[in-house]
């Protein structure tokens, strides 16, 4: 690698050609302030925050666009810089409409610790924002354009990302917004509700819809018996917002803190995950043997299937009817579990922690649940979750570790891998080559597959490859199977199946990039090198499970013995299957 | 007392600019014909030798950019003329089209023979429609005598298209970035360089972007055998400039001089002064985005050196002249309301910058500033100087900085914070 030598604020500093003075600066330490930059996106160089002097050059250069050379000399603390960066500041303000007391960001926003950060404590300049309403239609996301900086990661995060371009700027000057086709609703528009765009907005212009006083009503109503149920990844994924190392493993300390809370039971969606794998596993060996529509997709990704429905809808008949865990645990526990307990259905309050904006719609479509009542009533995002512990003054650094409740607390870690890329495949083939040899599944060897992506979709294969293959023999036919996420290469990938060169028996995909531990309604903060943390620690957990098959789960066994018969069976097929319908786009009518 | 010229204008008026073969008629391609027996190299050379700079308004070396474009590696290159022609009371690129098209043509096809260029695009401002129809039919005219089109005269190998592309009228759309975006079907917003537009123009390839007038002086360069233009000016500045004079004058128009000509030369001699006895209050020298000066400019030569000496650009070569009807500080507002308008919106600087320039400026105007509030406009202007994404918030404060060193009383605001 060809290394450049140079100086920033009089320090040398040595940094691979090609490297940005931004991330060069960060070698020795120093975060230049910036709002645009996002170190897993592509330079926008919109904001102008992170403005350096450079000698030699009569402008200052932005240092999120600008590449170090040879004996370049940088300093980010001048007179002139910070006259910039509070200026800069000052102008944002001035037209910010957002209240930080009354603003969900509150505490992770990045333009509030900017502002922080260079103490600017008043903008002297009159407030020009233009005051626009929240658009509020969708049970997943909210936009207050009143609060967007228009730094453009929203944007880039769903083109470069999913490939969706739902939202892109419209108009110019300071009438410039950010906005969907004609302005009209998200979730009418090619949106999936995926929420990478929140994910990433440095401030509160776009945010998961906040659920968090639902819930917190709930475990106040003494009539109501509030269950929760947590999904696979958020135990990896929340650990760095109360200061522990990104991919901690904080399952045991979330358990307590949700006891703590006052929840009922404190469930595992991981054992809806088992189950999961029952229904899928069986339906997959099903086609299989039957001649069904092959390939096979999984169906557990909501941003997925709204993506698919909206998109690819003559390719509907691929998916699973599997529903997602979190839908077959909410199934159960609305039926099963009042059945087993003799509480009434009709005091039970499910709450699902799920590291997903589309979890929320998916909760609310009407075959998620049966006699007029949803199987799960609130979805939060693990966003939410870290304010409800929060709120009640705990950190989960401080507290013990517990364990799931029972039933419907037992997992294998065959459930634990559902939170990655990769892991649904894993699991579900551990169990189909199972149930079919009676041996252990050898180890897959996966192939990055690099599918045709075209020019303008420079970030895909950002955190591990978005699509990988592998093959294995089974009763003396070759299985091939592949593995995909971010919608941009599910696209890809289904353009494939149209045209009839995905030679597959069963495809896994997830919506988000890495699978659940990058879902839109992660921590804020989440970056590819932390997916990458999660990821690694979602196999420890699978290693250290005594169980590593979901069949083998024996809560699963006795549900099935005790309730549901059959996997595919009649009463399976009641509550833990779904259908898919054809979306059409709000300007398809127009 | 120098007058005007007639070098890259020499055409106007005598050719019927409908009719190719009435072009060829006064020698019209004979610089290609010339063209396409030399070396590029030395045709980036001979302009280099006359020092000639773009037209645009950024005055950036025109053979060097050639040679640069030339020494770019790629099958397919663009060449690009810039006739977005954006700029206030600049209209001089407007004139060439109208009058010469086929000399543009000419010009744009000589930059492909130079910079080996495949395809050209001329970009023109959407308030030109009028001379939609004329360069049309210009070019299909030079196709059917295959002045365009493969193996130009004869040439091997030499294969040049050249395509009109209209924008949505947007004043950005000059900057090449936007430029490019534009023809490219998307929202004209410039974007961060590199990459070079040199390097990564429109639709990612190669390509050379020049000003109308740039083009247009090239095939008269070519033939200039007795070198009337190289004994115009001096120093940096030789040749002839195009100068697009307007406001209050009695005779706007567009003047062909040779550099060195006064200002006072060219606004009381060429334009023939302010009607109504008025008196000068300001003239903005290269569009909106240019500088003021008063009176004290007028005996200053009109040359790159001079001006800038006394405080002012080139830029695209326009003069607007404003009597005192109008005041200072509601030309200011009028500019700033200008960029204000017209910013793309995509960089903080420029898009927020410019809207409360605007509106100090009115609080200035309604008498109602503070010196605080002169302090803000400097520190904004500074910043968007400093930090802005494009040239357009680059600039757009040019009038204001350069007013507050020629009329600081305007600027005197009493009273404490
Ligand atoms: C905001 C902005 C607007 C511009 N508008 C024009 C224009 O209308 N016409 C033009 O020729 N150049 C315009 N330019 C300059 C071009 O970016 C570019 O420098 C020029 O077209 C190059 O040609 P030249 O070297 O022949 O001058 C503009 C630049 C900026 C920053
Ligand atoms: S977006 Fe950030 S700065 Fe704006 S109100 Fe919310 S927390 Fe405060
Ligand atoms: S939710 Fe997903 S699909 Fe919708 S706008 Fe955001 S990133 Fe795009
Ligand atoms: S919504 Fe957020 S991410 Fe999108 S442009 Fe506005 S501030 Fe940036
Ligand atoms: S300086 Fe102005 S016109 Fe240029 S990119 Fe920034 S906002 Fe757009
Ligand atoms: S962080 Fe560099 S311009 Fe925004």
């Amino acid at each position: 690698m060809e290394m450049v030598h140079l100086k920033i604020n009089n320090i040398p500093v040595e940094a691979p050609k090609g490297t940005k003075i931004i991330e060069a600066a960060k070698l020795i330490g120093i975060d230049i302030p910036h709002l645009c930059y996002h170190p897993d996106q592509r330079v926008k160089a919109r904001c102008r925050l992170c403005s350096v002097q450079v000698a030699g050059k009569k402008k200052l250069l932005a240092s999120c666009s600008t590449e170090v050379w040879e004996g370049m000399e940088v300093f980010t603390d001048t007179q002139v810089v910070r006259d910039a960066q509070v200026g800069i500041l000052q102008l944002i303000m001035a037209d910010h409409g957002g209240n930080c007391l009354t603003c969900s960001r509150n505490g992770t926003c990045e333009l509030q610790a900017l502002c922080t950060r260079f103490n600017v404590l008043d903008p002297h300049l009159p407030n020009v924002n233009k005051k626009r309403q929240a658009v509020n239609t969708n049970p997943s996301i909210v936009r207050d354009p009143s609060k967007c900086i228009k730094c453009g990661r929203c944007i880039r995060a769903c083109k470069d990302v999913q490939g969706i371009e739902a939202i892109t700027f419209a108009n110019r000057s300071d009438k410039i917004i950010v906005t969907t086709p004609f302005d009209i609703p998200m979730e009418k528009t090619d949106c999936t509700l995926c929420g990478q765009c929140s994910l990433v907005c440095p401030t509160g212009a776009i945010v998961e819809k906040d659920d968090t006083q639902l819930v917190l009503d709930a475990l106040q109503d003494p009539e109501k018996h509030v269950v929760v149920q947590i999904a696979p990844s958020v135990r990896v994924s929340i650990g760095d917002a109360f200061g522990l190392e990104p991919g901690a493993i904080v399952t045991g300390q979330m358990v307590t803190a949700l006891k703590m809370l006052g929840f009922d039971k404190v469930f595992d969606t991981n054992f809806g995950a088992d189950l999961t794998i029952m229904e899928e596993g069986a339906e997959f060996i099903h086609r299989v043997q039957n001649g069904g529509v092959l390939p096979m997709m999984t169906s557990c990704s909501p941003g997925w299937i709204n993506f698919i429905e909206k998109h690819y809808p003559e390719l509907l008949p691929h998916l699973s009817s599997a529903k997602s865990p979190m839908s077959m645990f909410g199934a159960i526990a609305k039926t099963y579990y009042p059945k087993i307990t003799g509480v009434p259905v009709d005091k039970i309050f499910t709450v699902s922690v799920m590291p997903c904006t589309a979890k929320k719609f998916e909760a609310s479509r009407p075959e998620m649940g049966r006699d007029g009542r949803q199987d799960v009533d609130a979805v939060l995002t693990s966003r939410e979750l870290i304010k409800l512990i929060k709120y009640v003054g705990l950190n989960l650094k401080n507290l013990p570790e517990s364990d799931f409740d029972s039933p419907l607390g037992t997992s294998t870690g065959a459930a634990a891998i559902f939170g990655k890329t990769g892991g649904v495949m894993e699991a579900a083939l551990r169990t189909v080559y199972e149930k079919l040899t009676g041996n252990d599944l050898p180890e897959l060897e996966y192939k990055p597959v690099s599918l045709d992506k075209p020019a303008s979709y420079p970030q895909l294969n950002q955190v591990r490859p978005n699509v990988r293959e592998a093959s294995f023999e089974l009763g003396g036919r070759t299985f091939r199977i592949a593995v995909v996420h971010t919608l941009l290469a599910a696209r890809l990938m289904m353009e494939k199946v149209k045209n009839g060169t995905a030679n597959y028996d069963f495809i896994e995909i997830m919506a988000c990039p890495g699978g659940c531990i990058g879902g839109g309604g992660q921590p804020i903060g989440t970056t590819n090198a932390k997916r990458d943390e999660r990821i690694k620690a979602l196999e420890k957990i699978d290693k250290d499970l005594p169980l590593h098959k979901s069949h083998e789960n024996p809560d699963i066994q006795k549900l099935y013995k005790d309730y549901l018969g059959e996997p595919l069976g009649e009463m399976a097929h009641k509550l833990l299957h779904t259908h898919y319908r054809k979306v059409c786009l709000m300007y398809e009518f127009h | 007392m120098s007058s005007e010229v007639r070098f890259i204008t020499k055409n106007f008026g005598k050719y019927n600019p409908d009719s190719i073969d009435s072009y060829i008629s006064i020698g019209g391609f004979s610089a290609l014909k010339k063209a396409v027996k030399m070396d590029g190299e030395d045709i980036a050379s001979v302009i280099a030798a006359a020092k000639v700079k773009g037209r645009g308004g950024a005055a950036y070396d025109m053979g060097r950019k050639w040679s640069q474009a030339r020494a770019v590696k790629g099958e397919h290159k663009l060449v690009i003329c810039n006739a977005d022609e954006g700029e206030t009371c600049t209209f001089k690129d407007r004139e060439l089209i109208k009058n010469d098209p086929f000399n543009l043509i000419e010009g744009m096809i000589i930059g492909a023979y130079t910079v080996q260029a495949r395809d050209g695009y001329i970009y023109m401002r959407e308030e030109y429609r009028h001379l939609r129809p004329r360069l049309l039919s210009a070019i299909k005219q030079a196709e059917e005598k295959g002045f365009l089109g493969d193996n130009i005269l004869g040439v091997k190998g030499f294969n040049f298209r050249l395509h009109l592309y209209s924008g949505a009228g947007a004043y950005v759309c000059g900057e090449g970035t936007a430029l490019i975006r534009s023809i490219e079907g998307k929202a004209g917003r410039p974007r961060m360089k590199p990459p070079f537009i040199k390097v990564s123009g429109a639709f990612a390839l190669p390509t050379c972007i020049n000003n109308v007038e740039s083009f247009s002086i090239v095939p008269h360069l070519l033939l200039d055998d007795s070198n009337v233009y190289t004994n115009c000016g001096n120093g940096e500045s030789i040749g002839t400039k195009l100068v697009s004079v307007g406001g209050n004058v009695r005779k706007p128009g567009v003047y062909e001089v040779p550099f060195g000509t006064t200002v006072r030369e060219i606004i009381f001699g060429l334009a023939e002064g302010i009607p109504g006895g008025r008196r000068l209050r300001l003239v903005q020298f290269g569009g909106a985005s240019g500088k003021v000066s008063d009176e004290r400019i007028l005996d200053t030569p009109y040359t790159y050196d001079d001006l800038k000496a006394a405080g002012v650009d080139v830029g695209t070569g326009s003069l607007l002249v404003i009597d005192d009807r109008t005041s200072v500080i509601d030309f200011l507002r009028y500019t700033q309301a200008f960029f204000s308008h017209e910013s793309c919106g995509q960089c903080t600087p420029c898009r927020e910058g410019n809207l409360h320039m605007k509106l100090l400026l009115d609080k200035l105007a309604a008498g109602e500033a503070h010196p605080c509030d002169i302090e803000k406009m400097k520190k904004i202007a500074n910043i968007m100087t400093l930090t802005s994404l494009c040239g357009l918030g680059e600039a757009a404060q040019n009038a204001l900085l350069s007013a507050m060193k020629i009329f600081p009383e305007v600027f005197a605001v009493g009273g404490a914070h």
